[in-house]
């Protein structure tokens, strides 16, 4: 867990860094060496972390537009991911879907960067396994934002419905960019939404890893024994603007300055040396965790971009006769990167 | 048109159309502003800035992560005679409110026999060229453009956008309004020079259905919309250099479509280029060229069409600059007509 959470943590810190080169003094979302927008996860780890440690490889995860820490914790490939976010031509997607679609089939983790619908595939996964009698289990990843959503609510009903191995994980980090929880739900604790699919629901209050772990998996535990689903609902802190470049004018510097102050790394430091790990054992899981990050971000860089030609590739696994699967039936100029 | 004269301003294409919405709000309490982030961010697009400090939350209302409820619920109170705008932030995200959209806020007019109106403006931001990928890149034009019952507009500068809005807000149909991210205007997806104009500081309105041509030209007609408008323009600049001598037709709306105006252009110059950002087939080229052709065929001498090939918007930068149509795109198939 404490390295699959100083992993995270380095590595958007250290895609953070790759990010804002070539976007100063005028931040320009389009320049630099990685694309489009980045939505980073510091301050989340734990419920990375703490939920995934329980999980398997034939275990489904299905991840939002916030997806570094959680792909981590699954176990996706590192440095194909970081190739992906980098465009590039080896990453997990070829470098067509890039930082919020992220899908490594190896280990069953799929993205979707619209909110609330990772959790219908979920369920879908939840039900592959029952069909097929395994006892694998998924988990969609949600935001407390996203559980305003008519897809998380129609999951879980249908998961209720037909006693689904899946679990809901919603990362309360109270924000939704702008938007404060209080100001777009009346329910301050998200779990409860369970209560009307009769399900279990229950949220854990303090960004703590280890209370995370102890009651994912109890609910990872009754999805796994066929006892269906639950809502877990974690709460966690948001460090920095919901996604690169975001001023966050519309944030209290309070309320900023108390989510840097509650480090969930720090709280499980602290529980490791209480348990009696020293300090220069975890100072050796950061290093190594530092080596794989930097490794996967130079690999990543040296990677090729892809071909503009590539394009046209992959609409289909199984292209239909008439179309080319690699080149378009008509003119194409451009490709000027 | 209506009076555009008088003192003039210039804005980015973020502030004009704040500009008429605020005009709007002012003389009309029924208008109110709902959707995510528009409220104390002032929209993600820069496309509410200030409105929340001047009409408060009670009128520009932050709003759940649950298009389908707010969408739906403009549709429910238009058809209760009050004037809602509501953002979807990204176009992209439409599928989840589909419904409300297709469904009820297009149809809900015919099905009534007329009865029933929704007055309400569906405003939403699209498109690429910022390398976020498949599910936050698209302009879906032809979507919205393809259901029976919905207004489709475009503005391109912000003489458009203010114009335009003005005319949304106070039509009595369901007017969805599509603003290319690309010439908001703010800092964190710089806008090329064009979209920023002179916008007159009175409210004028800009009837749907009244293309304008943004260049004339004598070889080759262009006709396109959005984003699209400033790189035709970009491409006739750089044919003028080899004598070719472009006619740039902005449609400003796809619903009414000035097929006239089109027409009139093709008639005189004998050559049809559409430019679109939308996906190649059964969209807004194919739409446009069939027009042409029922209206005008003997004077069609050729036809290209420049759009999204039919693939979802790849993220890394060398394949979006491959299926984006750019400036050499233009040239290129204008230069094929002749
Ligand atoms: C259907 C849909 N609506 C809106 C958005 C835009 N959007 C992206 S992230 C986000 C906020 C999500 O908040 P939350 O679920 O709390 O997750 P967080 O970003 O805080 O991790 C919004 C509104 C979207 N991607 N999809």
């Amino acid at each position: 867990m404490y390295e699959n959470m100083v992993t995270a943590r380095h590595y958007e810190e250290r895609l953070q860094e790759e990010y804002l080169e070539g976007k100063q003094p005028a931040f320009d979302i389009s320049a630099g060496p990685i694309p489009g927008e980045l939505h980073l996860a510091a301050g989340q780890e734990a419920a990375a972390a703490g939920v995934c440690q329980h999980l398997r490889d034939d275990d489904a995860v299905t991840a939002p537009h916030r997806p570094h820490h959680v792909a981590i914790a699954k176990g996706v490939d590192l440095q194909r991911m970081t190739a992906e976010i980098f465009g590039r031509q080896t990453g997990l997607g070829k470098g067509k879907g890039g930082h919020m679609h992220l899908f490594d089939p190896e280990v069953h983790f799929a993205c979707s960067g619209i909110i609330a619908e990772g959790c219908p595939p979920a369920a879908g996964a939840g039900l592959a396994a029952k069909k097929r009698n395994e006892d694998s289990v998924a988990v969609a990843y949600l935001g407390e934002g996203a559980i305003d959503q008519g897809a998380f609510l129609e999951s879980l009903n249908f998961a209720a419905v037909f006693d689904l191995p899946v679990v809901f994980v919603i990362e309360d980090n109270d924000w939704a960019i702008s938007m404060p929880k209080e100001r777009v739900t009346d329910v301050e604790n998200g779990a409860n939404r369970a209560d009307g699919f009769e399900m279990p629901g229950v949220r854990v209050d303090a960004d703590d890893a280890v209370e995370i772990y102890e009651v994912a998996g109890e609910a990872i535990g009754r999805a796994r024994d066929r006892n269906g689903p639950t809502v877990l609902e974690v709460q966690v802190h948001r460090r920095m603007g919901h996604f690169m470049g975001d001023p966050q004018t519309y944030r209290p510097e309070a309320d900023q300055d108390a989510a840097l102050a509650r480090d969930s790394i720090e709280r499980l430091e602290a529980d490791l040396r209480d348990y009696g790990v020293d300090d220069e054992t975890m100072e050796s899981i950061r290093e190594e965790s530092h080596e794989r990050v930097e490794a996967a971000i130079a690999w990543a860089k040296e990677q090729p971009k892809p071909d503009p030609a590539d394009a046209y590739e992959d609409m289909f696994v199984n292209p239909p006769s008439g179309v080319t699967d690699s080149e378009p039936d008509f003119d194409v100029a451009g490709g000027d990167d | 048109m209506s009076d555009a004269s008088g003192e003039t301003r210039d804005l980015t294409m973020s502030r004009a159309m704040v500009s008429a919405i605020a005009h709007e709000m002012r003389e009309n309490d029924e208008v109110f502003y709902m959707g995510e982030d528009v409220a104390d961010y002032g929209g993600i697009f820069d496309s509410t800035e200030g409105l929340r400090e001047e009409f408060g939350y009670d009128r520009v209302m932050d709003v759940p992560i649950s298009e389908t409820a707010y969408l739906g619920a403009a549709v429910g109170a238009a058809q209760e005679g009050m004037r809602p705008i509501a953002e979807l932030m990204f176009v992209d995200f439409f599928g989840v409110a589909m419904d409300q959209i297709y469904n009820q806020m297009a149809k809900n007019t015919y099905m009534s026999g007329g009865n029933v109106s929704v007055p309400m403006v569906l405003t939403a931001a699209v498109g690429g060229t910022y390398n976020d990928a498949a599910q936050h890149s698209q302009t879906l034009y032809g979507t919205f453009a393809h259901v029976p019952g919905l207004k489709v507009v475009v503005p391109s500068t912000a003489y458009e956008a203010k114009g335009l809005m003005h005319n949304a807000i106070r039509d009595d149909d369901p007017v969805l309004y599509m603003f290319h991210k690309r010439l908001m205007g703010i800092g964190w997806l710089p806008a090329p020079d064009g979209p920023k104009t002179p916008v007159p500081q009175t409210d004028y309105t800009i009837p749907f259905g009244s293309a304008d041509v943004k260049r004339d030209g004598d070889d080759v007609t262009i006709v396109t919309l959005g984003l699209h408008v400033h790189r035709a323009l970009e491409a006739a600049a750089d044919l003028a250099d080899d004598g070719i001598d472009a006619e740039v037709v902005d449609l400003r709306s796809l619903v009414p479509l000035d097929t006239d105006t089109i027409v009139e252009s093709v008639e005189k110059t004998g050559n049809l280029v559409v430019v679109d950002e939308d996906y190649r087939s059964y969209g807004v080229t194919g739409e446009i060229v069939a027009s042409v052709a029922d209206e005008a065929l003997a004077a069609l001498d050729s036809v290209e069409r420049v759009a999204l090939p039919d693939v979802p918007i790849p993220y890394s930068r060398p394949m979006e600059n491959e299926v984006v149509p750019d400036v050499d795109d233009i040239a290129a198939a204008v230069r094929r007509t002749q």
